[in-house]
């Protein structure tokens, strides 16, 4: 049975997270029938798990902010290879965006006159995040969610799109199955906005859910998009370790900021031991200018433990291949400290971090008020996405839009801790605006019945294999997992990215055979044998990309280049598939700063 | 540790549903969730079941884990005694669908019912607003909810009784009570309460706040201070004789 209930919008958007949502509550604004099509159920997207906060210059707590600062910061933390007219919105636009939340119900933490409190974060020189203790992000989706209920859109829960519809060159539309009943869906479209996250799937150690699989990266890719930057994968300097079935799940940046520091097994404050040359004028000069900025003091520059994530991952990972970890591979993150400084410490801890409380208590039956957490590195963010237009999100392909983390530009090499919900408010509602305009000039396309027939034949082909071990999608998956992580994880070379895409072609021919059991009805045994070839396509990407680039920048560190080379420092890394239907690779100049821009970056210095 | 277990799995759909038994291993710190996807990944591909986050924060795990409504990534194999089998099946107040997912679409029709948020005029002239740290704390408690229905399923109400069409359930009094709490908030959903969305069905039994994840005092910080309002608005004499004197 392949044939499929027709649902026609304006604008058709792909994810419910933060930047789908916001894309959906804008393009219906401005007009547009708009569809909302998610993977899971409405309000339970990955933008749930950001805890720290949401960056913007506001200036509640510290009047020297302003979006210069925040353009400076973004572009010097990307080590520059972010698009900078990305960046430059990005940070003029955020505070509007934040504001806009409050209007739909948000509520932020305060300061002492009332106004929205903003937190300490890595990168970042003023206090900038506005935030609800240690779960913005819920605070984040749920508004956006309860505005967006009321606001006339169409929104399709437990729906997976399997591909593109194109109308010549044109997106057109988008072909989906529902999990429940495991039927089609066609969606016509004026225009489609891509707002799937990340890839995080793709890596053992993660702290995404199932959904990552890069879905939103391969479709567009598949539908001759441009992909950028994919050698750039965020590893967070702080998961869970243990027990093992926690491991990698995230641990708030928050508990740095709030003055929680990194210690090896001797008890050594090794974050001080290497400063990057970049932050060397604003990192303290000891442990107690460092407390001082946590607590506050505007005079004081922030602790080493707030320095990018690309540089403490790599610290950590330093600690623990040299010998000094904790038991269990990771090292030691400690805020119970603060009790020698803080009268009522363990209730201030449960107070600005309550989900972490809770978080360690219960699935790791450790109090965080009283003992030292165990962390490491784990798979968090994509910095690599789909190619946009700065000002209207549209990738290379007419009327296919793409916002938040499956879009590339804003984030260069490495992102900002807070930058991503900014980035899923600003973009998300540029991508909405622009993609409702392009539906009202263009119309909708024409789908024609071959493309979604060849779409269905192949999404049903897993039923008619045999059954065999090695074609258990379950398993294809987590042989992936293993082999990015091992070959092309936090630290690369050349031979080991090389041994990755050997394996991935394996892989590959494996997903090709990979058989399911049981019916069309809620099977997530089938929807992991479709979300297979998703992940090949983005992990053949960031190993090509990762190989390309021989040098250490930002996220991407190659063990056999292992410093910055003026070689790649002014180039992006651009995938599209060719003709023939490998893909392809070529290298281009990062767009130019603007003489204004290039004066800020220089003031900022 | 290391052991074998034994998980008494709901499978199938409303009419041909039925327990189970899986075999799998158990190691330290695992949590109920981890046993069921390795069994989904072993001997099970096609067990439908729904999570995401992994740690507590988004409420899709939620089921019945020997007859006990709990998030499934919170739930610790070492709190549940393993000398027996471990039962798991799905929240049992909504219609199932299918092995350990429930139809759960009638919690998202219910919120669309409910007055959405409403601004008062801003408080500054650059269209902000202020508000107290203290007034904000009374309302994050309510809007730490994750909606993971689990006060939906236990609640008599809805579970036994099927009061579906009469009655929204805890989680969509917090949600309301947020809303009322709300410093800025201008709308009035005090009547809808009583009208509409049968706040007086609630008989108190505290048997959401028992099985809420997030530790919202359900009960004793939102349905009793609205039951308050409804009392306040309903039935307080003064404001009913008034309200009789204006009618003439």
């Amino acid at each position: 049975m392949t044939e499929a209930r027709t649902f026609e919008y304006d604008v058709l958007v792909i994810g419910a997270g933060g930047a789908g949502l916001r894309a959906a509550i804008e393009a219906s604004a401005a007009g547009a029938r708009v569809g909302l099509v998610c993977k899971s159920l409405l309000g339970k997207a990955h933008t749930v798990m950001a805890e720290g906060g949401i960056a913007a210059a506001l200036a509640h707590v510290d009047g020297r902010d302003d979006w210069r600062v925040h353009f400076a910061d973004t572009m010097r933390g990307g080590q520059y290879l972010n698009h900078p007219r990305m960046a430059e919105i990005h940070a003029q636009e955020a505070p509007e965006r934040v504001r806009e939340l409050e209007a739909w119900g948000a509520m932020f933490d305060r300061t002492q006159d009332g106004r929205i409190l903003q937190r300490n974060f890595g990168g970042h020189r003023y206090p900038r995040l506005a935030h609800v203790g240690d779960r913005t992000g819920l605070e984040m989706i749920r508004t956006l969610q309860d505005h967006g209920i009321h606001r006339g859109i169409q929104v399709h829960m437990e729906c997976t799109v399997v591909r593109l519809l194109k109308d010549g060159p044109r997106a057109a539309g988008a072909f989906a199955y529902e999990r429940e009943r495991g039927r089609f869906l066609t969606f016509r479209a004026g225009a489609v906005v891509l707002a799937t996250g990340g890839v995080g799937r793709a890596f053992r150690i993660s702290s995404n859910s199932w959904e990552y699989t890069g879905d939103g990266h391969a479709l567009a890719y598949h539908s001759g998009a441009d992909l950028m930057d994919m050698e750039f994968v965020q590893f967070h300097p702080t998961g869970m370790m243990w027990p093992p079935s926690v491991e990698g799940i995230l641990v708030t940046e928050g508990v740095r900021g709030e003055g929680g520091v990194l210690l090896n097994s001797a008890g050594r404050r090794f974050m001080f031991d290497e400063i990057p040359e970049a932050y060397a004028a604003q990192t303290a000069a000891d442990p107690e200018e460092g407390w001082r900025y946590t607590q506050g003091d505007k005079d004081a520059r922030r602790p080493p433990e707030l320095l990018t994530r690309d540089h403490v991952a790599r610290c950590i990972r330093r600690e623990v291949r040299e010998g000094r970890g904790s038991p269990h591979g990771g090292v030691y993150l400690d805020i119970a400290w603060i009790r020698a400084r803080l009268p009522d410490a363990a209730q201030h801890i449960q107070r600005k971090l309550p989900s972490m409380y809770h978080q360690f208590k219960e699935l790791a039956g450790l109090d965080i008020t009283q003992e030292p957490m165990e962390v490491g590195p784990t798979t968090h963010y994509m910095m690599g996405g789909v190619r946009v237009h700065p000002e209207t999100q549209m990738s290379s392909v007419p009327g296919l839009f793409a916002a938040g983390e499956c879009a590339a530009g804003l984030h260069g090499a490495n992102r900002l801790g807070g930058n991503s919900l900014s980035d899923l408010l600003v973009f998300g509602k540029r991508a909405g605006e622009h993609a409702a305009a392009f539906a009202r000039q263009q119309g909708l396309g024409a789908v024609d019945e071959s493309q979604t027939r060849s779409a269905a034949e192949e999404a049903l082909a897993p039923f008619g294999r045999a059954a065999a071990d090695d074609a258990n999608p379950y398993r294809i998956q987590q042989d992936l997992q293993v082999l990015m992580q091992e070959k092309a994880g936090i630290v690369r070379r050349g031979t080991e990215i090389e041994e990755a895409l050997h394996g991935l072609a394996g892989l590959d021919a494996r997903a090709r055979r990979a058989a399911v059991t049981g019916n069309r009805e809620f099977n997530p045994g089938w929807h992991t044998a479709l979300d297979l070839a998703n992940l090949l396509t983005v992990s053949e990407a960031i190993a090509r990309a990762g190989l390309e680039r021989r040098e250490s920048r930002g996220a991407h560190f190659r063990e056999d280049f292992p410093v910055k080379s003026e070689e790649f420092a002014h180039c992006n890394i651009v995938l599209r598939k060719g003709a023939d239907g490998a893909m392809q690779l070529r290298r281009e100049a990062v767009a130019a700063l603007t003489p204004e821009q290039d004066a800020i970056i220089r003031e900022m210095k | 540790m290391s052991t074998q277990a034994t998980f008494r799995i709901w499978r199938g759909g409303p009419a041909d549903g039925g327990f189970r038994d899986y075999r799998t291993e158990v190691t330290e710190g695992m949590v109920v969730l981890d046993a069921v996807r390795s069994i989904q990944a072993e001997s099970a591909n096609d067990l439908s079941l729904r999570w995401n986050c992994k740690a507590g924060k988004c409420g899709s795990c939620s089921a019945e884990v020997n007859g006990r409504p709990c998030l499934m990534c919170m739930t610790r194999m070492q709190d549940l005694p393993l000398d027996r089998p471990v039962t798991v099946e799905p929240l049992r107040a909504f219609p199932p669908l299918k092995d350990l997912v429930s139809d759960v679409s009638w919690n998202y029709r219910v919120k669309e019912r409910i007055k959405p948020f409403k601004p008062r005029a801003a408080d500054a002239t650059d269209g902000t607003w202020r508000m107290a740290q203290a007034d904000v704390d009374r309302v994050q408690e309510f809007r730490k909810c994750i909606e993971c229905y689990l006060c939906q399923d236990v609640c008599h109400l809805l579970r036994e009784s099927r009061n579906h069409d009469e009655f929204v359930g805890p989680r969509f009094l917090i949600h309301i009570a947020a809303l009322e709490m709300h410093p800025l908030d201008d709308e009035d959903r005090v009547g809808d309460l009583k009208q509409d969305h049968g706040l007086d069905y609630c008989n108190v039994t505290k048997c959401c706040t028992d099985v809420c994840p997030e530790g919202i005092r359900i009960t004793d910080n939102a349905i009793i201070p609205l039951k308050e309002r409804v009392a306040d608005r309903f039935f307080d004499p003064f404001l009913r004789l008034l309200s009789r004197l204006r009618r003439k």
